[in-house]
């Protein structure tokens, strides 16, 4: 037996846009249009059908998806993402192609599906349970857990239109994260909720990918992506655009939707400016051997380089580059003051080329984007580059790999020498 | 979904299907507990922040009788075959005003679950199915109310009785049949919801509820049939205030109801993959 979950053979979906059924229509309107169908149809003989009133919301589109594996799907609105779920969920249906799935599947296109706002937590529970699939032996046995997951339980007889957005959210996410299917459909779910509930989200998810079970899931989160899925697939136009490690793919996506070769390269360069007092020239990464790079190696040090120009002189001026990584979270900045006070004095006209170096093991493996600014400290940006310049570490060691199909998450790469205190294993009292 | 809970390495096909499809009522078995779930939902939420509460179920189909009794029994002294003309009239008008209570609600029901039919796999005639038997706890209550007057009226029951729950089934299948028609067609053309209240005003004086079938000819009667409901209100007529039975009159809705059913769900199900598309 073969160990596919998931075989998609060109499916295709077509839409009709601005056409006869683009919405639906009144009974007048099919009568008129049956009336004027002969006409058409005569008047439209040997013509090829009208292609501007349908769209290929998703065309062709192929792929294997083995028990256990996590799939991404990135892509820009539009691009099928939510077509694709829906099919392999069976809300409708391909106009073309074929599509197999083993196993019990649990799909979420959004979280709290058929809530009744009038029907209270505990009634909802149950509700929402059935919709998505659940036995009523199985929510009874699971309604504590997901109470305590949602943490609403003081409003539990409290009809749900009562609730905050927030509570609601919760019970919502807190039903789905507790279905156990054996294959997940997963669309978008994570963009709900604060921070902190998204964090305990996305651990959830974390957790039912590291349970073996397979997993398609959407997002727009790249670092939710790259850090949960071991491969991913780009959708763009309702066609496979890319599809490799996941890390790779949103790399690639993102420096398309830069459009800029340069970043791969590890070099930027800005037009100048000159009714700036300072402005920023270029930005390079350098590897290990000093090669300008859009890739580094996470056990080397690498350098940044920042040419930027002074057109009039400036003093109490700072030049800082933050460290954000895909999805936007600020890691670090290092400023030419920070350790060189005697910098913030008067600089004078002309070009000036810096370089810092950041030592090996600081940036885990991953994706991150580099923000220049150029300030004068608490009073005002001369100029301001937010993530200018894309480049990804690189984890080749064989260990930390061995323990993650594709890298190991986390932003921080320390590579840190453990110790045993005691060389024999201390025997268990018994 | 609920394949595995069967079986536990089933695999789900998914390809374009052509044409009538089967009815895959095992599916719909699967599903029986989401089926009892929006049921249990819509008898739920029914009656949630009104006053009066489930007294609703009993004061349309009560009232009308009122209605009916001053107009037609009194005043135009309709006959109605030596029974008191208002137990005479509410007896039919109970199984009336659950029928057009659950057409009505069959009717609109997929237009108001899109959000549901849009996110989420199930079969759909569960929509339609518990939209139609979600109105028969209504049905129940004001049940209630003809016992009451049965006994002030003096009518004992006979054991013509026991055949009532058939005739209820019967007032089922036609909401449920003529409910899966306008359901799917109301997904398509919004107009369906518009014609429901002329349907179900017309359909309510073209059924023996304020008058007795006994109007109609002896010849044409049978085909009086036709018209299920008309078969329903003379059956709970016979069943419960002893009527001679509806006879040539009830095969004939027997059939049409058949008719209308088998067709309702193959129609039903043909349109069910483009329901998400359109709805």
């Amino acid at each position: 037996m073969s160990d596919i979950a998931v075989r998609v053979e060109n499916l295709s979906k077509r839409y009709r846009i601005g056409g006869p059924q683009a919405r639906y229509k009144t009974l007048r309107e099919s009568l008129v249009d049956m009336a004027a169908a002969p006409a058409r149809r005569l008047r439209r003989l040997g013509q090829p059908s009208p292609d501007n009133e349908t769209i290929w919301a998703l065309k062709d589109v192929s792929f294997e998806v083995e028990h256990g594996e996590v799939l991404g799907i990135i892509g820009r609105n539009g691009s099928g993402k939510t077509t694709l779920l829906k099919l392999l969920s069976r809300i409708t249906e391909p106009t073309e192609g074929y599509a197999e799935i083993k196993g019990r599947v649990g799909s979420l296109l959004e979280v709290g599906t058929g809530f009744h706002p009038e029907l209270t937590g505990r009634e909802n529970i149950y509700l929402n349970g059935a919709i998505l699939g659940m036995k009523r032996a199985e929510i009874d046995q699971k309604f504590d857990e997901i109470v305590a997951f949602s943490e609403i339980e003081k409003f539990l007889d409290t009809p749900v239109k009562r609730y905050s957005s927030g509570m609601y959210v919760r019970l919502a996410f807190a039903v789905a994260a507790h279905l156990e299917p054996e294959i997940l459909l997963v669309d978008e779910v994570l963009a709900v909720g604060d921070a902190a509930f998204q964090k305990k989200c996305l651990g959830k998810m974390g957790d039912v990918a590291k349970e073996g079970r397979t997993v398609l899931f959407v997002s727009h989160n790249q670092k939710a992506i790259s850090d949960l899925c071991d491969w991913a697939v780009r959708l763009e136009n309702g066609q496979v655009a890319d599809q490799g490690a996941s890390a790779d793919v949103v790399r690639r996506y993102l420096e398309e939707q830069l459009g800029t070769e340069a970043v791969s390269a590890g070099h930027t360069t800005v037009v100048p400016d000159p009714s700036k007092p300072m402005r920023l020239r270029a930005l390079t990464v350098l590897d290990h051997q000093g090669r300008q790079a859009g890739e580094v190696e996470m056990g080397q040090a690498f350098r940044v380089r920042i040419e930027y120009d002074v057109n009039r002189p400036t003093t109490s001026a700072h030049v800082i580059c933050f460290f954000h990584t895909t999805d936007g979270v600020n890691v670090f900045g290092s400023g030419d003051a920070d350790c060189s006070p005697e910098r913030l004095g008067e600089r004078k006209v002309g070009r000036y080329i810096a370089e810092f170096e950041v030592p090996p093991f600081i940036l885990g493996a991953g994706g991150y984007s580099i923000s220049v600014n150029l300030s004068i400290p608490f009073r005002e940006y001369l100029d301001r580059h937010d993530s200018v310049l894309y480049f990804t570490v690189r984890d080749t060691s064989s260990m930390r790999r061995h323990s993650y199909r594709q890298r190991r998450p986390g932003i921080l790469g320390f590579d840190l020498p453990w110790t045993y205190v005691n060389n024999e294993p201390v025997q268990h009292d018994q | 979904m609920a394949e595995a809970a069967i079986e536990k390495t089933s695999t789900i096909v998914i390809r374009p299907s052509r044409g009538w499809v089967s009815l895959d009522l095992r599916d719909l078995w699967r599903y029986r507990e989401l089926l009892y779930f929006l049921t249990w939902r819509d008898i739920k939420v029914r009656y949630k922040q009104t006053i009066l509460g489930a007294a609703w179920a009993i004061l349309q189909p009560f009232f009308t009788m009122i209605v009916f009794s001053v107009f037609f029994g009194r005043l135009a002294k309709v006959p109605s075959d030596g029974i008191p003309y208002p137990i005479f009239a509410y007896c039919a008008l109970l199984p009336w005003s659950y029928f057009a209570g659950a057409l009505d609600r069959a009717s609109n029901s997929l237009v108001g679950s899109s959000h549901l039919i849009t996110k989420v796999y199930f079969p759909r005639l569960a929509i339609p199915i518990s939209a139609v038997l979600a109105g028969l706890v209504d049905f129940g209550v004001a049940f209630v109310v003809l016992l009451g007057m049965m006994v002030y009226y003096g009518f004992a029951p006979t054991t013509a009785a026991l055949t009532l729950p058939f005739f209820l089934l019967l007032a089922v299948a036609t909401a449920l049949a003529v409910g899966l028609w306008l359901s799917a067609l109301n997904v398509q053309y919004r107009d369906v919801r518009y014609t429901i209240p002329f349907l179900t005003q017309f359909w309510l004086f073209a059924t023996p509820i304020a008058y007795p079938s006994s109007l109609v000819p002896e010849r044409w009667r049978a085909w009086y049939g036709l018209n299920p409901m008309a078969g329903v209100a003379e059956g709970f007529r016979w069943a419960l205030l002893g009527k001679q039975p509806p006879g040539p009159l009830l095969a004939v809705s027997i059939i049409v109801v058949v008719l209308l059913l088998i067709g309702g769900l193959y129609y039903f199900r043909r349109m069910e993959k483009t329901f998400a598309d359109i709805v």
